[in-house]
């Protein structure tokens, strides 16, 4: 082919339908005689419920039912999907409805359904709970102390897991450092956001015993089993849907108590239920991201070559443990911890604390922003302290280029990168030394102008299900895709993965079209749906084109060999002689004897003339595991200026260089790193869940909360390095966090680089004006 | 977000509008929506009755005479924003409406609906307060005036009757040698002032001869800096006796200083004189190119 249709930036298909609205997402879904659940949600952070009296709301207008304590607790408690070995893991009691205590702002305490939405809100108002409030707790540490308000009974000081990885001799790596660096770092607890809240609607056929779930989630065919597990219908008798799903970044990967009790008064009432939330509802109850304080030491020589990395961590888990939860802080960050360096020796403890929050789970990057945070933060405070130049510690730090396979201390192996060459590009981008002059000579001038770099490596493609099984993930971790050919040699592909808003219904059909010679506009691609697709284990740790594209590659290349089989009989060859070329297969040395595809597929359905043994039609399926995770990476740089009159910071440039291995779509790849990056400069900037002492979360809005605006961002430049994976088919590795992973620390790094002649040695995130302008006057002894 | 349930009732005139908010007490009156549509959603307020006089021509639009701009209630802020007149004869408030909210809210939002609704944290009422705006409103005892300094009187609250409609709002178009700005700490969440500082100068010859400065957003109601105000009036406008003018706000901010969890009231108050600094720099800056142009 002339251009290839691999690695061309053709527009996103799905974008038309999302700009102009004609989307279908589950909120807009209505079906006959449907009725509206509103969820009666505590009004407290810890609290004794003392008496439920629902028959004020039965008898408001519209309402048709009010269930409440135990008439939900039919249901099965909420199960927690990832079982953490050899940590103590406690899982605590996570009722659908409290029945007894409620243990966050937001804890379902019961449900009314009415035939409006507005109804039910109303009647909402009239459920008469009476709570004996109990003391609260909200931050980890805190709750991890002895003595502390207990939220489980069976859980002494809160501790719901105590984890450690280590590697390496860490106690010699301290004894033998010639300086250690210490800081403490609160990653501040995040709340996702993503544009559509989450939404139910269940449906039961009372006369088959059948149930179809539409839900906003990124894994519908988890979602089936762990409804199944909790509301009893049997997994063949339920149907998940996830219809156009408005992002999630981590937040629908969880089951939810909203969504089973939606199913619950579907069966009860034997009419369609539907349930949304509002925004509001959504910030108290979806599951928030971070919540990490940690404590960290490096060791080092005076040279600048590191020796070992201990560290503490206390991560807050929320109230209970989400479906995913335990592995977030641990698995996807401790792991992760040695980042791109040789870093000889480590040692980390993480205690996962329940306290009386929003549960937390995976959000956006999920542990290794925490992970990265942690090492790019010291490097920088190591470099520091050496007077040396931060790029240049980090490039006398880095694990030398290698292609198949390093060894970290954590006992991961990387499969492939070339970090050192990444770093070198990015620094001749920017022209480095140019721009710390212009620093130089802007601090002359009184402007603060801050450089700030991270550099990173990811864990993606998760991953093999062997080791799934061996870290306590309760599921497999590969992937499926079915190619169907039609006769006229359109393309329709299934697959278990459930993207949502990721642009996979593009980047797979351009997979497709470059294996086998289709126009990409011929591919279909299907998801979402259990009774459509094969199973999958869902989108989410930048794993869809990691593991489900290769699923892809393998399921079209079944299919390109039964045609090759097909076009040698039909060329009267032997199937060894047919050679496949720009979508035609030819016999070798007669380039005119040839068959195309779209010939191919409607003889394979005519099935006139077929060969001996060949199976009508044309479609094959591949259920795909990975033999390693992958490992995308990369280098961030970020200038800042500071106001030194008030504190504010202004994101003068921001410049990403990733390499997540060949890239399918540049131009989808570029749009993942812009809302990555925006993300963690939004943890660094302004975003922060804030509770106060009674556990009341005091940004309960967007009229609190900060998000990043476009009006407060540069354009960002997107640079990249191509080192293919050696594992997957097509050397992919996953692009879809690598943004938020380094952002947050080259943003970090850049301010404290600018305020640091002022004698400010940290700062705190979200880093505000206020919080900024405070650090500048306590350093000049102001404050 | 579901608001609870409310009449409604569409006015034709403002005639008819007084009659309906006579007839259904607690009725409240829905311009843009912008202010109570989300009060109503977060269950905040909920009258009994909502009047639409949302579609009353006569309350539209803005006209320049006689060297006084008159603006209907019902103007939206995008109109006031893209205004070439206004940008001309009155550019601070033209600043102040580019700044509110988004390019949706100010597409749908009016000046009457912000101006009522009185939000402490508001563009318009600290703008209007440093042009001396009269508002004028049609109520039970007829037709009314009132002045800004009276307008506003304190969070949420101004000296509207129950059942007034404010019709018009006039301000004094710019005179020669005149220079106006409005500056604004944005909150990065709410888009609402964190402080916002509006500043009318008349320069003569680099000499301040009549400066109006008005602070909004870290006080519950818009206050004048009158202690900035006389230190610059009869001073060379330069950056020095800026700076020093300036730094006598606090002197002006009262006792009541609003904080939250983004900015305390203490770093509020610290920070004033920055944006004071800012405003007057920028109203300066315009009134001696004012000055020289004419």
């Amino acid at each position: 082919m002339a251009t290839s249709i691999f690695g061309s930036g053709i527009r996103r298909r799905e974008d038309p339908r999302l700009i102009t609205g004609a989307a279908t997402y589950t909120d807009d879904l209505s079906l006959p005689d449907m009725v509206h659940a509103a969820m009666l949600r505590s009004p407290h952070a810890h609290a004794r419920i003392t008496r439920i009296d629902t028959s004020r709301a039965k008898k408001a207008p519209g309402v048709v039912a009010v269930f409440a304590g135990a008439e939900i607790d039919a249901l099965q408690a909420m199960p927690c999907a990832w079982l953490l070995p050899n940590s103590n893991l406690k899982v605590a009691t996570y009722r659908c409805g409290a029945c007894d205590v409620v243990r966050y702002v937001g804890d379902i305490v019961g449900v009314v359904v009415a035939e409006t939405p507005y109804q039910a809100q109303d009647a909402l108002e009239l459920v008469d709970v009476d709570y004996e409030p109990l003391p609260v707790v909200t931050d980890p540490v805190s709750a991890n102390k002895p003595g502390a308000p207990q939220l489980h009974p069976d859980v002494p000081n809160n501790e719901a897991f105590h984890w450690t990885v280590g590697g390496g001799d860490i106690d010699a790596a301290f004894k033998n450092a010639e300086l250690v660096v210490k800081e403490r770092i609160v990653q501040q607890r995040l709340i996702p956001n993503a544009m559509e809240p989450r939404a139910a609607l269940a449906q039961w056929k009372g006369a088959s015993g059948e149930l179809t779930l539409w839900n906003t989630t990124q894994n519908p065919h988890i979602l089936r089993f762990l409804c199944s597990v909790v509301t009893g219908v049997s997994e063949d008798k339920l149907r998940v849907i996830a219809p156009e799903v408005g992002g999630g970044f981590g937040s629908k990967i969880a089951a939810y108590p909203a969504d089973f009790i939606t199913v619950f008064c579907a069966r009860k009432l034997n009419r369609p239920v539907k349930w949304t939330e509002s925004r509001r509802e959504n910030y108290q109850a979806t599951t928030h991201g971070r919540d990490h304080v940690q404590e960290i030491e490096l060791a080092a020589k005076k040279d600048g070559t590191i020796l070992g990395l201990r560290a503490t961590v206390w991560a807050g888990m929320g109230a209970y443990l989400s479906t995913a939860a335990p592995g977030i802080p641990t698995i996807l960050h401790g792991l992760m911890l040695s980042g791109v360096y040789k870093l000889p020796a480590l040692k980390e403890d993480v205690h996962g604390v329940y306290t009386n929050t929003t549960p937390v789970e995976a959000y956006r990057g999920a542990g290794r922003p925490e992970a990265t945070f942690m090492i790019e933060r010291m490097m920088d405070k190591l470099a520091a302290e050496l007077k040396m130049d931060p790029a240049e510690l980090r490039l006398k730090n880095m694990i030398p280029r290698f292609e198949n396979g390093h060894s970290v201390v954590t006992g991961l192996s990387y499969d492939s990168g070339d970090y050192p060459a990444g770093l070198k590009k990015l620094l001749a981008h920017v022209k480095y030394q140019e721009l710390r002059k212009e620093q130089a000579d802007a601090r002359k001038k009184g402007r603060y102008l801050g450089i700030g770099l991270a550099t990173y490596v990811e864990i993606c493609g998760l991953g093999p299900s062997q080791v799934a099984g061996a870290i306590g993930f309760q599921g497999g971790l590969w992937e499926s895709a079915i190619v169907r050919f039609h006769p006229t040699g359109k393309v329709h592909v299934f697959i278990g993965a459930s993207p949502h808003g990721q642009g996979e219904e593009t980047t797979f059909a351009q997979i497709v079209a470059s294996e086998i010679g289709v126009d990409v506009g011929d591919v279909k691609v299907f998801h979402g749906d259990t009774d459509v697709t094969p199973m999958g284990w869902g989108t989410y740790g930048s794993r869809t084109t990691a593991v489900g594209g290769a699923a892809l590659v393998f399921a079209t290349r079944k299919v390109k060999e039964k045609a090759k089989i097909i076009a040698a009989h039909l060329l009267e060859a032997a199937v060894e002689d047919i050679e496949y070329g720009d979508g035609k297969f030819a016999v070798k040395g007669s380039p005119d004897k040839a068959k195309t595809i779209q010939e191919i597929a409607l003889m394979a359905h005519v099935a006139w003339n077929m060969p001996k043994d060949v199976e009508a039609g044309l479609e094959a399926s591949m259920f795909y595991d990975p033999p390693n995770f992958t490992f995308p990476y990369g280098s961030h740089l970020a200038v800042v200026e500071v106001d030194t009159e008030t504190g504010q910071v202004d994101l003068k440039r921001y410049v990403a260089l990733d390499d997540c291995g060949p890239q399918i779509n540049p131009v989808i790849v570029e749009g993942q790193v812009h809302g990555g990056v925006v993300q963690g400069v939004g943890q660094a900037l302004w975003e922060e869940a804030v509770y106060d002492e009674n556990g009341q979360l005091l940004t309960g809005s967007m009229v609190d909360y900060a998000l990043p605006r476009a009006d407060l961002l540069p354009n960002i430049e997107v640079l990249s390095t191509v080192t293919p994976s050696p594992h997957h088919p097509l050397g992919l590795k996953g692009i879809g966090e690598a943004g938020t992973i380094a952002s947050t620390a080259a943003v970090y790094n850049a301010v404290l680089d600018a305020v640091a002649p002022l004698g400010v040695k940290t700062l705190q995130m979200p880093m505000t004006p206020e919080r900024v302008w405070r650090a500048m006057q306590q350093a000049q002894g102001r404050a | 977000m579901y608001a609870p349930e409310f009449d409604y009732y569409r006015a034709k005139s403002i005639a008819e509008a007084g009659e309906l908010l006579k007839k259904y007490p607690g009725a409240k009156l829905l311009a843009g929506g912008h202010s109570l549509i989300p009060l109503l959603k977060l269950r905040l307020a909920s009258p009994p009755a909502l009047v639409d006089i949302g579609r009353i021509g006569e309350l539209k639009g803005l006209a320049v005479k006689d060297g006084k701009v008159r603006i209907g209630a019902l103007t939206t802020h995008a109109e006031l924003a893209s205004s070439t007149e206004l940008r001309a004869q009155c550019p601070a408030l033209a600043e102040a409406a580019s700044h509110v909210g988004d390019p949706a809210v100010r597409n749908r939002g009016t000046i009457g609906g912000n101006v009522a609704h009185a939000d402490p944290a508001s563009d318009l009422p600290t703008v209007l307060t440093a042009l001396g705006a009269r508002f004028e409103s049609i109520g039970p005892g007829g037709k009314k005036t009132i002045t800004a300094d009276q307008f506003f009187q304190g969070m949420m609250a101004t000296a509207l009757g129950e059942h007034d409609v404010l019709t018009d709002i006039e301000v004094a178009a710019q005179a020669a040698g005149q220079g106006g700005s409005y500056v604004k700490f944005v909150h990065p969440a709410s888009r609402y002032a964190v402080i916002g500082v509006a500043a009318i100068v008349t320069a003569v010859a680099g000499n301040c001869t009549s400066a109006v400065i008005a602070l909004g957003g870290l006080v519950p109601r818009p206050v004048r800096a009158s202690s900035v105000e006389k230190a610059i009036i009869g001073q060379t406008l330069t950056p020095d006796t800026i700076a020093s003018a300036a730094g006598r706000v606090s002197a002006d901010l009262g006792d009541e200083v609003l904080g939250d969890i983004f900015a305390s009231a203490e770093y509020r108050r610290t920070v004033a004189p920055v944006w004071v600094k800012r405003a007057l720099t920028k109203a300066a800056e315009r009134a001696m190119s004012q000055a020289a142009a004419v």
